[in-house]
């Protein structure tokens, strides 16, 4: 598999670390509630087709958002978790 | 026999042994080409029952003349004669036979024929169940088989490669070179990758003519353009074995397989190839037709025998029969007659079969059986009237049609698709995003319509890349050959082989689809059809035709079996080339190794690291004498240890306190420059992540440190909460492990030994405990940190890592003076455990803040990441497993780690587990061996006594629950 990190361009998946659904990113507020922080820590849907999952590219140290189908293993595309974030 | 071919034709230059027997070749030449250029019919004894068996196949998809190469350790078992090229003083031997290859003894087994049809083993081993094991498997494994490794390990060089392009063209026949030709002239980076040492697929097999000349000519001048276009690699013995996701193709070479004398050559290379496009031009491989006994040595596919003759100049027989249904096998005959060789019969079950040169055909008849027990003397044909009479033959060129090879195409979930007019499986459009099938592996059925695919693939590849290219002219080729009828078997009562290899027959998948083994993944497992050393290239599409047959379906709705990779069998030792031994896993050595292994001291590893476990001194006969020496020695004059190994991140920037403020528990925004804070870290779930101290270096500056083994976790932690959660933040992290070397220096003469080392008269009163600054050491610019790891007043000194060798023998031969030494990780655990310091023996993830004492350290005045989820109420009830310390009393003295812990006179099972020991250590300090653990409410049971047992060493005692600060609980010592 390959992965296009932002920074570095299309790269082998073993350069990449994986972490789960990229909605990581949305930390809830620290009084958002149970719920909240139950469905951010644990909760993750688990769909067939498209997806979106966090990489971390050791070589540079990039987050990466990476579009990939479940089904196809087709990657839609990638971008920096820095700069969705800012 | 070797052919007498006017012009050319070379005398045998080589020899080779073929079991103990020498046998004369050509270079260039296969196994498989020389044994039958010297008449050698019988290579080898079937998986099951020990049939002699020939060569069938002419390439890779060999089922049959499985052999083995060389001796000893590098033994190379299940090699295919069809594939292995010849070299001086190769040794090959035949495989799955005893005592001879003539005289099996086991070929007792095809006489018990009618009992071991499929299923036998399943219906007759079932009782007694302790069998299983111990007595049917092991007697069948050895009744059963192929070739046998040496055991002893296997010193060959392999070699793992990497290859990037942008058109992979899988095969070189017709529309793989024309492919690879439209792609280079139009200026692409191309890879072609061909199984054999030459390329030219079919049309060196062929007497064709391209372009008015001979193919081989067209071939040549191809090859020749190619290996001179710079953008073109040629990567022959090359096979490409599976395909992988966004264009990741997996292959195998052999890269000198054939060489006499490889040297350090990789025998075998595994490549990883990383193509934006890719062309299938893997061609067909032919099928056989299902008759009795038609297993026997001489019976060959009729591509193959031709192949001898046209490629290699050597007839597989004296007198040649083809039992075919379609026009491409007349070739056989037209061919080998051409050569002179006598072709005594064609059988054509089509009744309008045409014969296309001087040779006896048998329209509208069949081959109904064969005779010759160590290979082919004659065969029986039933005439069109319905008539048998017998015909002297030494070869029987047999051919049902050609499957395309699909393989590839099902890498990824893609199923090929029935073509009915071709009788064949043909690939299933876009089965693998951006690979383009082409000529025969796409139904193609003519040189002409391989060259036109070819070029139009290869357009079309090219325009997925964004290229626009023009249509080339073709090469005018043959364009004939194409008529067929499907004819899958001859109707009969004896055994008609589909997978030779595995000794698969029709019978077999008749009474498979009989007992309701009607779906073919069934039928496949149950017979074990396709699953040997070939996986079913040459009889998978026959025995699905005869289950379809059988079950009354017609073959697309019976399906196909799945393709998996490897196309073709990769060594091991080649995917795992370079992690043997040493390779598995790099290693990481602090400057202080070498004179630490000048020392004599053995090394442990922590993660990738290699750090020494004790310093034996003379005298010394276990490794508990050196610690106790060297803990009493930290407490009674100085240690010196090695602590590079600590992850340490250099974090600088305006947000910097900040940064560090969301990731500890605890506050650094009012750390003073100048000081070092212990920090802990939490996970988002509320459990401890890491610990560890943090100096400031400036108002902008800190350095974080890091256990040795969380340091990778804590740098991807810290990049994810910069990147993800606070990319507003102006601070940027960099780790510093490597840079740094840094020693810890401890015990009551610590400031003595450092007095010696460090630059100018020291000013200790402006170095209380956890105070940190830059400092010259021995005229280097490095960094002091007044922190203690063993509750003995401690510093740890640091220089940039080029001096961390010089550093280390100085500290050591300047602390010899003073009565010190250095340490191992040995003592160093024996002095954390007595000051109840935790490591990750403790914080092993499962545990929480509160669990080790230290909720407090969680600051009310900010938020930090884990805080909100360690607030939880189950995190915080008192009754969980918390850390304290345990002390044997009871009469056995010992405490172990592992070990659970129960109530006094409550059973030591699971439901009564009231925790567990996670450090232990003797103390030389106290004379007691000390143990850290969690226990139920552990804080609250100061002063009890509970059950150790460890049920795994068979260890029991008493234990004495006590504050897990042994030694100095004040920490008078550390802080001077």
């Amino acid at each position: 598999m390959r992965i296009t990190c932002p920074y570095c361009g299309e790269r082998d998946i073993r350069e990449f670390t994986y972490r789960g659904h990229a909605l990581a990113i949305a930390r809830p507020a620290p009084d958002a509630g149970e719920a909240a922080w139950d469905d951010y820590l644990h909760l993750r849907d688990n769909p067939a087709g498209a997806t979106q999952d966090l990489w971390h590219h050791g070589p540079c140290g990039a987050w990466v958002i990476v579009d990939r189908d479940t089904v196809t293993h087709e990657v839609a595309g990638s971008k920096a978790v820095a700069e969705v974030k800012r | 026999m070797r052919l007498d071919r006017s012009g050319g034709d070379v005398a045998p230059s080589l020899s080779f042994t073929f079991d103990g027997e020498t046998v004369r070749a050509r270079k260039g030449e296969t196994v498989a080409a020389a044994l039958l250029a010297n008449d050698i019919r019988l290579v080898g004894r079937s998986f099951k029952y020990h049939r002699p068996r020939g060569i069938w196949s002419a390439g890779p998809e060999e089922p049959n003349a499985l052999i083995t190469l060389g001796r000893g350790a590098a033994q190379t078992p299940n090699q295919r004669a069809t594939v292995q090229e010849v070299y001086e003083g190769l040794e090959v031997s035949s495989q799955n036979r005893w005592p001879s290859l003539k005289t099996d003894l086991l070929s007792v087994n095809d006489l018990a024929a009618p009992f071991l049809g499929a299923g036998f083993y399943y219906k007759t081993f079932m009782w007694p169940r302790a069998f299983w094991e111990r007595v049917y498997e092991p007697v069948i494994r050895r009744a059963a088989g192929l070739g046998a490794l040496s055991g002893a390990p296997d010193q060959e060089p392999y070699e793992k490669a990497y290859a990037h392009c942008d058109l992979l063209v899988i095969g070189s026949g017709p529309s793989g070179l024309m492919a690879a030709l439209v792609a280079a002239r139009a200026g692409s980076d191309v890879i072609v990758a061909e199984q054999d040492h030459a390329l030219g697929g079919r049309l060196l097999a062929e007497v064709e003519e391209i372009d008015g000349a001979p193919a081989a000519d067209w071939v040549a001048a191809a090859v020749a353009e190619l290996e001179a276009a710079p953008n073109v690699r040629v990567m022959s013995r090359t096979t490409v074995t599976g395909v992988y996701d966004q264009g990741t193709y997996g292959a195998i070479e052999r890269t000198a397989m054939h060489v006499a004398d490889p040297g350090a050559a990789p025998r075998q290379t595994f490549w990883r190839i990383v193509a934006k496009a890719s062309i299938l031009a893997s061609g067909a491989i032919e099928r056989g037709i299902a008759f009795a006994n038609n297993d026997r040595p001489g019976v060959m596919a009729a591509g193959a025998v031709r192949a001898y003759a046209n490629r290699w100049g050597v007839s597989p027989g004296k007198s040649v029969t083809v039992f075919a249904n379609n026009d491409d096998a007349h070739r056989t005959a037209r061919d080998l007659a051409a050569a002179g060789v006598t072709v005594a019969a064609v059988i054509d079950p089509r009744a309008d079969a045409q014969a296309i040169g001087d040779y006896p055909l048998f329209s509208g008849a069949q081959v109904t059986g064969t005779t010759g027990r160590l290979g082919l003397t004659d065969i029986t044909i039933r005439d069109a009237s319905g008539k048998d009479q017998s015909v002297w033959t030494d070869c029987l060129a047999v051919s049902g049609g050609w499957n395309p090879s699909v393989h590839l195409t099902c890498h990824m979930n893609g199923r090929p698709v029935w073509n009915e007019d071709l009788a064949a499986f043909v690939p299933a459009p876009d089965a693998v995003p951006g690979l383009f099938p082409a000529g025969s592996a796409d139904g193609a059925q003519s040189t002409a319509d391989c060259l036109r695919t070819g070029a139009e693939a290869a357009i079309a590849a090219l325009e997925a890349l964004g290229q626009t290219t023009e249509a080339p002219a073709l090469p005018k080729a043959e364009n004939g050959f194409t008529g067929h009828t499907p004819f899958w078997l001859v109707p009969g009562k004896k055994r008609a082989w589909l997978d030779m290899a595995n000794d698969v027959t029709v019978k077999d998948v008749k009474l498979a689809a009989q007992e309701n083994f009607a779906s073919v993944e069934h039928m496949k497992r149950y017979t074990t059809q396709g699953m040997a050393p070939d996986q079913g290239k040459n009889s998978n599409v026959a025995a699905l035709a005869i289950l379809a047959d059988a079950t009354g379906r017609t073959i697309p709705q019976t399906g196909t079996t799945t393709f998996r990779p490897p196309f073709a069998p990769v060594p091991l030792s080649a995917m795992g080339a370079g992690a043997r031994g040493k390779g598995f896993a790099p290693e990481r050595f602090t400057t202080s190794h070498t004179a630490t292994e000048d020392l004599g001291a053995p090394f442990v590893e922590a993660g990738l690291w290699y750090r020494p476990s004790y310093y034996p001194r003379a005298g010394e006969t276990t490794w508990r004498q050196s610690c106790d020496r060297e803990v009493q020695m930290v407490r009674n004059a100085v240690g010196v240890a090695d602590v590079s190994t600590l992850g340490k991140i250099d974090i600088q920037g305006p947000d910097a306190a900040a940064l560090l403020d969301f990731v500890y528990t605890n506050m650094f925004s009012t750390l003073k420059v100048g000081k070092v804070r212990y920090g802990l870290m939490l996970r988002e779930d509320g459990h401890v992540m890491d610990d560890g101290t943090t100096a400031r270096l400036g108002e902008t500056h800190y350095v974080m440190t890091t256990t040795t083994a969380a340091a990778g976790q804590v740098m991807q932690h810290l990049d994810f909460v910069l990147q993800a959660l606070r990319p507003d933040w102006d601070v940027r992290i960099a780790s510093a492990t490597e840079q740094w070397a840094q020693f810890a220096v401890a015990g009551p003469k610590a400031r003595a030994l450092l007095d010696v080392v460090l630059d100018g008269p020291i000013d200790w009163a402006a170095w209380p405990f956890m105070s940190c600054g830059n400092i010259g050491v021995a005229g280097v610019p490095g960094r002091l940190f007044r922190i203690s790891f063993s509750g003995e007043e401690g510093f740890e000194v640091a220089v940039p890592a080029r001096y961390g060798e010089a550093l280390y023998r100085l500290l050591l031969s300047q602390a010899s003076v003073l009565g010190g030494g250095p340490y191992g990780m040995e003592a160093l655990n024996v002095l954390r455990i007595e000051k109840g310091f935790i490591t990750h023996s403790e914080i092993h993830g499962r545990v929480t803040a509160f669990d080790i004492g230290m909720e407090r350290m969680i600051s009310a005045k900010k938020d930090c990441i884990g805080k909100t989820m360690a607030a939880r109420p189950g995190l915080l009830d008192p009754a969980r497993e918390r850390l304290v310390g345990l002390k044997p009393t009871g009469a056995v003295k010992e405490l172990t780690a592992g070990a659970h812990l129960f109530n006094m006179g409550a059973e030591a099972v699971r439901l009564e587990d009231q925790g567990y020991i996670t450090s232990v250590c003797y103390s030389p300090t106290l004379g007691s061996f000390l143990g850290l653990g969690f226990l139920k409410s552990g804080p609250d049971r100061i002063g009890e006594t509970v059950q150790m047992v460890d049920h795994l060493r068979g260890v029991k005692t008493e234990v004495e629950v006590c504050n897990p600060v042994f030694f100095d609980p004040e920490g008078g010592r550390m802080r001077g």
